[in-house]
């Protein structure tokens, strides 16, 4: 169990921390036909949008409601009821996003109030769902708008009727996941004969932008009748610690068993996933996918080697973080140092002695000695000047290409991981 | 969904039209296509001082813009790419964030020890009321490096607001501080609006060859004592913008600094460039050496084009005015012999509108609001070879199917930029992987 240490300091150096509002935004590009709105001025949404756009390399849909010092000053319900009525009818989008940020938190805005008062104004609304989520700036961390929105979609979204569909599984995927990641576990859950209904996402990001019209709205993503249908779910996956609290939800609200998997990485947590699916399902674990294991057992056997003994340090968010360090200490990894964003249930389930909440001033300071760092892009600079190869995880990575491709779950991404560091290891 | 349209014109609780405010103010709409605000000018523009510590007094989410941003010419320095944050939270909130920002300062200049620091307010903190310039007078007092409060909360206006008020702040508390070792009778100023590192590191050769010395750079890869020194040149060379023509007026009058303003778009700007500082430092010697050296340089230049204009002439592209910077595609296309047909999301003034029909013989320019359905036609009926636009518009190359150049001035000033840009796009219509991605699979084809 580690002891969690958070550094007390007035300045925060190099932040390793994103806002919340770029978690929901990252969010909500995982349902088709979302708009998301950000309720805060023009700025918020660039800023928002920036790492998003340098990380997935792909046009973010978001706009703002647009604050403006009048608007901050004298009230902003008009702003806002502006701004959903005219996006609404450019675009016509059949979900919307809405979240909040540190200006429109800090003045107060009840948002919740606010939409009851346009719907009531505006029954050509009806039909339309909004995702509200809170997602000030000064609190909490992307890992948490990630979670947020999932927890708004999986209570509010209204159910069509219908029964209960025994092929039908819910599966949760927190914010560390890619693309590419979530693309294979679908693959792996409808090899056991299941359907999956992925909340987010985010796996039409892999496509071709060739057929995407630029617009306001996802093109891409879980839809509103796939929405409409999770009640009817035997089972839900959650993938990430941070998702319990929307299995909780779909458990209490529609009586769904969950199970969470903190981890799809490495031999043990892929072999926990199979089995569940094996067990849901009823069909044994396919052809495919032994081979696989045997593969990686015979890659792990092979690269041994490389990895024991050597010193790494981990600056990611919690989910991610123990995704990793469990992996690495299945390879006989020491963990030098580990810093995350922020709290978390994870935090004390990881078995290293101490993990420390911080910037990456914090980090650069506690790596100095390791054999490898694993942070995003913003930790390229510490990498040179501490003269430590950087493989780079999380949120955003933009000086490398093709992060939205890489797997790291099941037994293939668990190859594709432990290969890329092993050859990190090896070059040196 | 459909929208009765008789409501979403009015608002229903007030008679006052959709883009004003109560006090009859155009205000964005969420439709507009900006996205930026005043905190992002004043980063922007002050950023470039690389030996400086920049803080942010506000959340998180107030970081990300420039961070990581590649255009930030690297340098030795680093201080510049480290951002500092007080990283409010919520009981800075309700308790007040001043005191903690003067810890804040007063931490990172012993650890840091920064030249200056510059200190940034944001619309959280603002509209808590935090006293910046207070915090900053107070640590100031304790530490006594330059403590520069820069008030630019991201509500307060839009980007340009922040560069001016960028501008503003460096006359108040840093131009004029400090004097320069030696002065020499050619010392000039570079002023411009944005981060132009790229492009000033193209004219720098040339204008030490003249033996003519940059004091300042305003701000593009500067020092901040540099800054300091700038009420010492004889010469301001304003790249034009609207925004800093006020700061170099206000040189002007405090300072007594005449100004110049020249373009940096193409091969006769910067000579018209090199010509004007030549002559506004008013010395026989240096013209002559100035011709000399505008010579060798065109005649070395037009040989290198050479290929590129056999390659390109008669090609169509379309580039999007809307951005800064675009104007040196424009220029380099039109030499290069391209058909050059102009698109923009906002209205031109009359200056563009004129240097437009100067250089193309047209003054018409397709307005479009990044809207598909106004721009495809225009490249299906004109057999459009190149998009040249910035990532904004994309995805709109995707839709049409065509090359597409990203948008990158600072590369592309001085004469070395001039034909960088025609390498540019000459690679990017000949890319062999347009056919490509073109072609369906021979299955489909049966099909």
């Amino acid at each position: 169990m580690a002891i969690v240490s958070v550094t007390n300091t007035s300045v925060t150096v190099n932040p390793l921390k994103q806002s919340q509002a770029i978690g929901a935004t990252l969010a909500f590009l995982g349902l088709k036909g979302m708009l998301p709105l950000l309720h805060g001025s023009p700025g918020c949404s660039a800023f928002t949008k920036s790492p998003l756009t340098q990380h997935l390399r792909k046009a973010i849909p978001l706009s703002s409601t647009a604050m403006t010092e009048v608007s901050t000053i004298m009230g902003d319900e008009d702003k806002v009821e502006q701004a959903i009525l005219q996006m609404v009818q450019r675009y016509q989008p059949e979900i919307l996003g809405l979240c909040t940020t540190g200006l429109t938190e800090t003045k107060g805005d009840d948002l919740r109030r606010l939409t009851k008062d346009i719907r009531h104004r505006y029954p050509e609304l009806d039909n339309l769902p909004i995702v509200l989520v809170s997602t000030p700036d000064f609190k909490g961390t992307l890992q948490d708008g990630f979670a947020a929105v999932v927890e708004s979609i999986v209570k509010e979204i209204p159910q069509n009727s219908g029964g209960c569909y025994f092929q039908q599984v819910v599966v949760l995927a927190s914010s560390a996941f890619t693309p590419a990641d979530i693309e294979q576990v679908k693959e792996i859950i409808a090899a056991f004969g299941l359907q999956a209904i992925a909340i987010p996402d985010l796996s039409g990001l892999l496509d071709s932008q060739w057929d995407h019209n630029y617009s306001g709205i996802t093109g891409s993503g879980t839809t509103l009748a796939e929405l409409q249908q999770i009640g009817h779910s035997v089972f839900t996956l959650a993938l990430g610690e941070s998702m319990r609290g929307a299995a909780k939800i779909l458990e209490q609200r529609f009586n769904i068993p969950y199970e969470v998997f903190s981890e799809l990485t490495g031999l043990g947590a892929t072999d926990r996933f199979l089995q569940a699916l094996a067990d849901i399902s009823g069909h044994n674990v396919p052809e495919k996918y032994r081979r696989q294991r045997r593969q990686l057992q015979d890659l792990m056997l092979h690269t041994h080697t490389y990895f024991g003994g050597k010193r790494v340090s981990v600056a990611l968010e919690p989910d991610l973080l123990l995704s990793i360090v469990t992996f690495l200490q299945s390879m006989g990894v020491h963990i030098h140092t580990a810093v995350t964003t922020t709290r978390s249930p994870v935090l004390e389930k990881l078995t290293i002695p101490c993990v420390t909440i911080g910037d990456l001033e914090d980090f650069e300071q506690m790596a100095v000695g390791s054999d490898l760092l694993i942070a995003n892009s913003y930790t390229t600079t510490i990498s040179k000047r501490l003269n430590i190869p950087l493989y780079r995880q999380g949120i955003p990575i933009f000086d490398r290409l093709g992060h939205a491709l890489s797997t790291k779950v099941g037994y293939q991404g668990t190859k594709q991981l432990l290969l890329d560091i092993a050859n990190l290891f090896f070059q040196d | 969904m459909k929208i009765n349209q008789e409501n979403t014109s009015r608002n229903p609780h007030n008679s006052m039209p959709d883009n004003e405010d109560r006090f009859g103010m155009q205000v964005p709409s969420a439709l507009d296509a900006h996205e930026d605000c005043a905190f992002d000018g004043a980063m922007l523009t002050l950023v470039p001082i690389i030996d400086a510590a920049h803080l942010i007094h506000g959340p998180s989410g107030c970081i990300n813009n420039a961070w990581g941003n590649n255009s930030n010419l690297s340098s030795d320095f680093r201080l510049h790419k480290i951002r500092f944050t007080t990283d409010m939270e919520e009981s800075d909130i309700i308790f007040g964030g001043a005191k903690k920002l003067q810890k804040a300062i007063i931490q990172l200049v012993r650890r840091y020890q920064p030249s200056a620091v510059f200190v940034y307010s944001t619309c959280v903190s603002a509209l808590i009321g935090d006293d910046i310039h207070g915090a900053c007078k107070d640590a100031y007092e304790q530490i006594g490096i330059p403590i520069i409060p820069v008030d630019s909360p991201g509500f307060a206006g839009r980007k340009n607001l922040g560069i001016r008020l960028a501008g503003e702040t460096l006359i108040e508390h840093v131009i004029g501080t400090a004097e320069p070792e030696f002065t020499t009778p050619y010392d000039i100023n570079i002023i411009s609006e944005y981060n132009m590192a790229g492009a000033v590191s193209n004219i720098l050769p040339l204008l030490e060859k003249l033996g003519i010395r940059v004091l300042a750079k305003i701000t593009a890869n500067s020092h901040y004592k540099e800054i300091c020194y700038a009420h010492r040149a004889k010469l301001n060379v304003l790249i034009p913008s609207q925004i800093m023509l006020n700061f170099v007026k206000k040189m002007q009058h405090k300072f007594d600094i005449p100004y110049i303003e020249v373009p940096l778009y193409g091969v006769d700007d910067i000579t018209q460039l090199l010509k004007s500082i030549a002559t506004k430092l008013g010395s026989h010697e240096l013209e002559e050496k100035t011709e000399k050296l505008i010579n060798e340089e065109v005649n070395n230049l037009s040989e290198n084009l050479n290929f590129y204009k056999l390659q390109l002439q008669d090609k169509t592209v379309i580039i999007d005015i809307t951005d800064f910077g675009s104007w040196i595609m424009i220029e380099s296309a039109n030499n290069l012999g391209m058909q050059v047909i102009p698109i923009s999301c906002r209205k031109l003034n009359q200056e563009d509108k004129n240097r437009l029909k100067q250089w193309l013989d047209r003054d018409e320019v397709v307005l479009a609001n990044e809207r598909l359905e106004e721009i495809i036609p225009i490249i299906n009926e004109n057999q459009v070879d190149l998009l040249i636009a910035s990532d904004r518009l994309k995805s709109l190359s995707f839709q049409a199917k065509i090359p597409f150049l990203n948008i990158n001035s600072e590369l592309y000033a001085g004469y070395a930029g001039v034909l960088a840009a025609a390498r540019e796009i000459y690679t990017t219509i000949y890319s062999p992987v347009w056919q490509q991605v073109r072609k369906s699979a021979p299955w489909e084809e049966i099909e």
